[in-house]
């Protein structure tokens, strides 16, 4: 079954097209990558779907309703969660507030507050965050503010899981945990739409991928199939080579 | 020293007996003291309502507003304008109501103008309400102001005495609860704020308008003592810096930060502005410089750092107190 579905899915700004008539689908359960070079308009996608920007034409579907010009908060409360690229935790509070923050709002309906702290301690406990519950979050390494991220996307409740550059920064210690910890989530049941640079992540979780450049899908399937085609490895070589010259 | 260490722990014990005991204080203070120290210490309430109402909303959300002003001379306008038709008391609720609506109305428009914009727009906010009135006064009657029916001075105190015990409470309770919550993530980070479910719109503009009331309830309140009002009386940017620097050099982190600022420098600005104005204005500034230097998170920042300093004699005091909280976490 498709939970996410986008057709003809654009966004222009001004005259130039950071995503350019990409017709997509996420399949409940799975985890599907999103791969391309800098600039492909990976995150531009990400933002179409959360809410973030207004899409210029096309249409996104969620569980066969549409998505388009619903607010954030309203698409988060639908049951879409998202990280962020570069991380957007709530620095000025400790690292239960931030999840809490999820477990109250991410709901339409309103939590009450015993069930939200629960649910706060087992999104800590869930991404291995207990024995920091109380700790400023400005004062985590990268990794653990991105672990504080899932946590609170989680808290949310989500069906389907934007993970934008989750491993990013990470050293490969760290990346293996981060690739243990989506797979959990997926077994979880929620579905997972991640964008990722780390190609042995990439490679090792996703069932699917799919690859944008310059705004356009240009491939997309199996990893194996991702990895011998041709386009793509133009792409990735091409812009290789051009950056020697 | 077991006594006193089983006092210290039991918070809400200690905050009781702060208060009866302020309470005591404020209802004999009309029988012994002057005139003019009974119009200081209903200044110094009337800055802690302002203080802690503008750290609110601003202090939590980073959306720097110079309104407080504009707020508080709504509530001075409705109380000169109301007075021949509504009891005292009542016009402070309507005050504050008053405010509250036009504080929606203003966010509805402008929340959605972000950092510096916003804080120009409130500050020209300040400029245009009083620039309006003084039009219409003028346009309507002879003279540009308008007198307020005196009140006893002991009223006065009472008065804002209970606003400001009701504004601090409300506001304490607000802190701890989901908007609170929701305005600190704003604050935090507008856009994670907004993809965590959370209408970041409403919450802003309802924050800011609970803000307006309390600022316009103490417009109504400190009205009579001023006995004569005009645009530039009501309206003074003032009332908008003042429980800005308040809130900072006391510190916003926590509640009580803002209500000491004022505490001091309310005293301060009442006593010593009479004869010492120019050597106030420049002490003030330098330490506020000294405080966002060296304090961060305002002089109550100092309370962590010294117990870090004295650590064993505090930790000592304090025993009963952590074991509370270790046991709860």
């Amino acid at each position: 079954m498709r939970i996410l579905e986008g057709q003809g899915v654009s966004k222009y700004f001004g005259g130039l097209a950071a995503v350019s008539k990409v017709d997509f689908y996420v399949d409940q359960g799975e985890i599907l990558g999103l791969i391309g070079p800098n600039g492909a308009g990976k995150t531009t996608l990400f933002n179409l779907i959360s809410g973030a920007l207004p899409l210029s034409s096309g249409e996104i579907r969620f569980k066969d309703q549409k998505l388009n010009g619903l607010k954030p908060h309203q698409i988060c409360q639908r049951g879409v969660g998202r990280t962020f690229q570069e991380t957007k935790v709530f620095s000025n509070m400790l690292v239960f507030q931030n999840v809490l923050v999820g477990s109250f709002f991410g709901s339409p309906n309103r939590v009450p507050a015993e069930d939200a702290a629960r649910e706060v301690s087992q999104a800590l406990e869930f991404v291995g965050l207990s024995a920091m519950r109380a700790t400023p979050v400005k004062d985590l390494t990268l990794a653990n503010q991105k672990r504080v991220e899932v946590a609170r996307a989680l808290a949310t409740k989500p069906e389907l899981l934007l993970l934008d550059e989750l491993m990013a920064g990470l050293n490969p210690a760290e990346v293996g945990e981060a690739m243990e910890l989506v797979t959990k989530i997926r077994d979880k049941g929620i579905t997972i739409f991640m964008v990722e640079h780390v190609m042995k992540a990439i490679m090792g979780i996703c069932g699917r991928i799919m690859v944008l450049h310059h705004g356009e899908k240009i491939a997309e399937g199996t990893p194996q199939e991702i990895a011998a085609s041709e386009t793509v490895i133009e792409i990735y070589l091409g812009e290789e080579t051009r950056a020697a010259s | 020293m077991d006594t006193i260490a089983r006092l210290f722990g039991n918070r809400k014990l200690l905050l009781v007996g702060l208060f009866v005991l302020l309470s005591v204080f404020v209802a004999t203070f009309p029988l012994y003291a002057r005139a003019f120290d009974i119009r200081v210490l209903t200044s110094m309430l009337m800055y802690i309502i302002l203080a802690v109402s503008w750290a609110m909303f601003s202090g939590s959300t980073g959306y720097m507003s110079l309104a407080p002003a504009a707020f508080f001379g709504i509530g001075v306008y409705t109380i000169a304008l109301a007075q021949d038709y509504l009891p005292f008391y009542v016009i402070i609720f309507v005050g504050g109501l008053v405010s509250f609506a036009f504080a929606l109305l203003v966010g509805l428009v402008t929340l959605r103008l972000k950092g510096i914009y916003f804080t120009i727009f409130t500050f020209g906010l300040v400029v245009f309400l009083s620039e309006m009135v003084y039009y219409v006064a003028s346009q309507v009657g002879q003279t540009r102001g308008i007198d307020i029916m005196p009140q006893p001075r002991a009223t006065l105190l009472y008065t804002m005495f209970g606003l400001a015990v009701v504004t601090v409470i409300a506001i304490y309770f607000i802190r701890r609860s989901r908007l609170g919550l929701a305005l600190l993530s704003i604050g935090g980070n507008e856009e994670a704020a907004a993809h965590m479910g959370i209408n970041t719109t409403r919450v802003k503009v309802l924050g800011f308008a609970i803000s307006a009331l309390f600022m316009g309830a103490a417009g109504v309140v400190t009205a009579p003592a001023l006995i004569y009002i005009d645009n530039r009386i009501a309206f003074s940017l003032f009332y908008s810096f003042m429980p800005i620097l308040m809130a900072v050099f006391g510190g916003m982190g926590q509640l009580y930060g803002p209500v000491i600022g004022a505490a001091v420098f309310g005293y301060l600005a009442k006593t010593l502005r009479a004869q010492l104005y120019d050597y106030f204005m420049l002490g003030f500034g330098i330490i506020l410089v000294v405080v966002i230097l060296f304090l961060p998170n305002g002089i109550v920042g100092l309370v962590p750092m010294l117990q870090n300093k004295l650590g064993g004699v505090i930790a000592k005091l304090r025993k009963g107190g952590q074991a509370n909280q270790h046991a709860n976490t």
